[in-house]
């Protein structure tokens, strides 16, 4: 049987877009996973998260490019991150608990001026790192094994260990009560201003490690490659809804099913359209994302029961 | 004679009734004659100044009413939009392309009036499926912000030839090029606004809309308006529409941006899109962040001000450069709504007013000002 068999080629494609459904699906959970706990957690919009994630890029490539292996590096870049992020929530984040535009107009401001800072000291690019692992490869696609499958991998991995830390240990039951009720939590003896400084030094160690882990899948680095993540992260957080976990899990699902299938048919301009698109209309019909609307359905049944 | 003094101060006093109220700051005498100072001084700026420092001003004039539109959306009606850019460079991008397609005067007139119309549409259009989709308060935000960064990526991509709309290239990165001067023109007559002109139209513009504003911002529906910022749900109770109310004023915030974004593409003669882009879009923010998201005026005080210190960081004025802009705009973005996040005008108003109930000790009924600072 010759190649150009016809279902060959649909095996073929049927493969491709697997391959690139992974890919984006890997990319919008650990876009979105640092964003979605601080605006879940502590209704913060923290709209910096592409610049911390870039901060992590950095990290990771500079103590590379000074000699350190990979992995090595990748760890600086979460320890630099997850630092930064405390001396922000310390600094900046804690005067806007209860303030939530302005919270996110102030971490705009710091947006700029990170990446411009970026920009300032480290010039306009820094020298990429070779993506590791290499390609699969199967007939006439190719893909990288690095973006394709064990980031999507990572990505689930990070996704289950926030799920424990949050529903198996005591300091995620602390944490979810500050969430709830701080007032009674205080009362009850939790240290709320430590749970705040630890769930939002989760989110920025989160983005410091979606920065490390995409250091070496970018291509060049560049200051102003923070907007490449926010975007993703702010229309899943947005589709996702109020439920952290299941809301990154469903929305990338969803989402990376149009982004992968508009890529793969019309190029990757058309598939972010369709992405946007998506989110829109889903906007339009669950004002509170997917995890909003399946509460309430719960709810609803609850109470016919 | 007397009778005329007093019919004439009676028309004023009715006019300025009508332009004062509790929704915007400077309603006082001072105020007014200050008003008519400054804009007097700058009817005579182009006199005592430069050709370059002209064309720059202008600019500012245009994008001040970005600062307009979004200090009015934002400030009475508490719709925070991260992308009131995307209507000005919508507006800017459909001006070029009516305008290169007819370039008649009278063309360029049906321009003006058409790239007001798609950018008004867009915000009725985007705002429909907001407020009608009940999307809350932080997720217009992002989904403003997204719309332009959406629009961003898309006109960075349009560079081939195939990207065209008639005779007008989209461009790219390289944005639109060859865009018309404003021009007024009805058949063979027509006025064309370039450098001293086109300052003189804008300043004009500016002084009427900032007028229009106040008279709006003052009557019922900006009463409303003010209502919905501070209690949706009660605002809803007492009958209001309040999807309809914020649809409305979204759509007067979007044109009044794609107006802005008219004059900028006709000043430049030129947009690309970077008009979309996040650095520009965080501009309008900062600048009605800084003066007062609350005072028209503020907002238009901190447009001139920031744009007069970023042309000059960016023209190698001063001991740093144009790249330490940005970072001194965020920086002051950041500063202003940690220390001050009222504003700049509003602080300085109710050090002001809190001075004056100190002096005069009768207690006289100085409105307390409800921005508790924390």
């Amino acid at each position: 049987m010759s190649e150009a068999t016809l279902p060959a080629i649909v095996v073929y494609d049927i493969a491709a877009l697997l391959f690139q459904f992974l890919n984006s699906f890997g990319f919008i959970i650990l876009a979105t996973v640092g964003l979605a706990i601080i605006f879940g957690m502590m209704g913060v919009i923290n709209l910096a998260h592409g610049e911390f994630i870039l901060i992590g890029v950095y990290g990771t490539a500079l103590t590379y490019h000074a000699g350190l292996p990979l992995p090595v590096a990748m760890g600086a870049g979460v320890v630099v991150t997850t630092v930064f992020g405390v001396v922000v929530e310390r600094t900046i984040v804690r005067h806007f608990y209860d303030r939530l535009l302005d919270s996110m107009v102030a971490t705009w401001g710091l947006a700029l001026v990170i990446s411009q800072l970026l920009l300032i000291v480290f010039g306009s690019s820094l020298d990429s790192i070779g993506t590791p692992l290499g390609n699969v490869s199967y007939g006439p696609f190719s893909s990288s094994i690095y973006r394709s499958v064990l980031l999507p991998a990572v990505a689930l991995l990070v996704l289950a260990g926030l799920y424990v830390l949050f529903t198996r240990t005591e300091f995620g039951i602390k944490a979810r009560a500050t969430i709830e009720d701080p007032e009674t939590a205080r009362a009850m003896g939790i240290d709320t201003d430590r749970m705040y400084v630890a769930t939002f030094a989760i989110g920025s160690a989160l983005a410091g490690l979606t920065g490390a882990l995409y250091a070496p899948a970018l291509g060049s680095i560049t200051p102003n490659r923070g907007s490449t993540f926010l975007v993703e992260a702010f229309v899943a957080v947005v589709v996702g809804g109020p439920s952290v976990i299941l809301g990154t899990l469903s929305a990338s699902g969803l989402l990376s099913v149009f982004n992968a299938g508009g890529s793969f048919f019309f190029g990757t301009f058309i598939g972010q359209m369709l992405l946007l698109l998506v989110a829109i209309v889903a906007l339009r019909f669950l004002p509170d994302g997917i995890t909003g609307y399946v509460d309430d359905w719960r709810q609803r049944r609850r109470a016919e029961e | 004679m007397s009778g005329a003094v007093d019919s004439v101060v009676s028309i004023l006093s009715g006019i300025r009734g009508r332009l004062e109220g509790p929704n915007t700051y400077g309603n006082s005498l001072v105020f007014w004659v200050a008003f008519v100072l400054a804009v007097f001084w700058l009817a005579l700026y182009p006199l005592v100044t430069d050709p370059y420092t002209i064309i720059q001003t202008s600019r500012y004039f245009a994008v001040a009413f970005l600062a307009l539109s979004l200090c009015f959306i934002w400030g009475y009606a508490g719709v925070l939009s991260f992308g009131q850019v995307a209507f000005f460079g919508v507006a800017a991008y459909t001006f070029g392309a009516i305008g290169i397609n007819l370039s008649s005067a009278m063309g360029v007139t049906v321009a003006i009036v058409g790239a007001v119309v798609v950018g008004t549409l867009a915000a009725a259009l985007l705002g429909y499926f907001m407020f009608y989709g009940g999307v809350r308060d932080t997720y217009v935000t992002i989904m403003t912000l997204v719309v332009a960064l959406v629009l961003n990526t898309f006109m960075a991509q349009t560079a081939g030839s195939e990207w065209a709309i008639g005779k007008a290239q989209l461009g790219g990165f390289n944005g639109m090029t060859d865009i018309p001067s404003l021009t007024l023109g009805i058949g063979e007559t027509a006025m064309v606004f370039e450098r001293g002109a086109l300052y003189y139209a804008l300043l004009v513009s500016l002084v009427l809309v900032y007028l229009g504003l106040r008279v709006l911002l003052n009557s019922s529906f900006g009463m409303t308006m003010v209502a919905i910022r501070e209690d949706e749900a009660r605002t809803e109770t007492f009958g209001y529409n309040v999807p309809f109310v914020k649809l409305v004023v979204f759509t007067i915030g979007g044109s009044l941006a794609a107006l802005g974004g008219v004059f900028y593409a006709s000043w430049g003669n030129y947009v690309d899109p970077s008009v979309f882009g996040i650095a520009f879009a965080a501009l309008p923010v900062v600048w009605v962040s800084v003066g007062g998201r609350e005072s028209l005026i503020g907002a238009l005080g901190a447009t001139l001000a920031i744009e007069q210190m970023r042309t000059a960081l960016s023209s190698g004025i001063g001991p740093i450069g144009s790249e330490w802009a940005l970072v001194i705009v965020g920086g002051l973005l950041l500063g202003v709504i940690l220390f001050m996040p009222a504003g700049v005008v509003p602080t300085v108003d109710s050090l002001v007013k809190r001075l004056q109930e100190r002096r005069s000790e009768q207690g006289q009924s100085a409105q307390p000002t409800e921005e508790a600072v924390e």
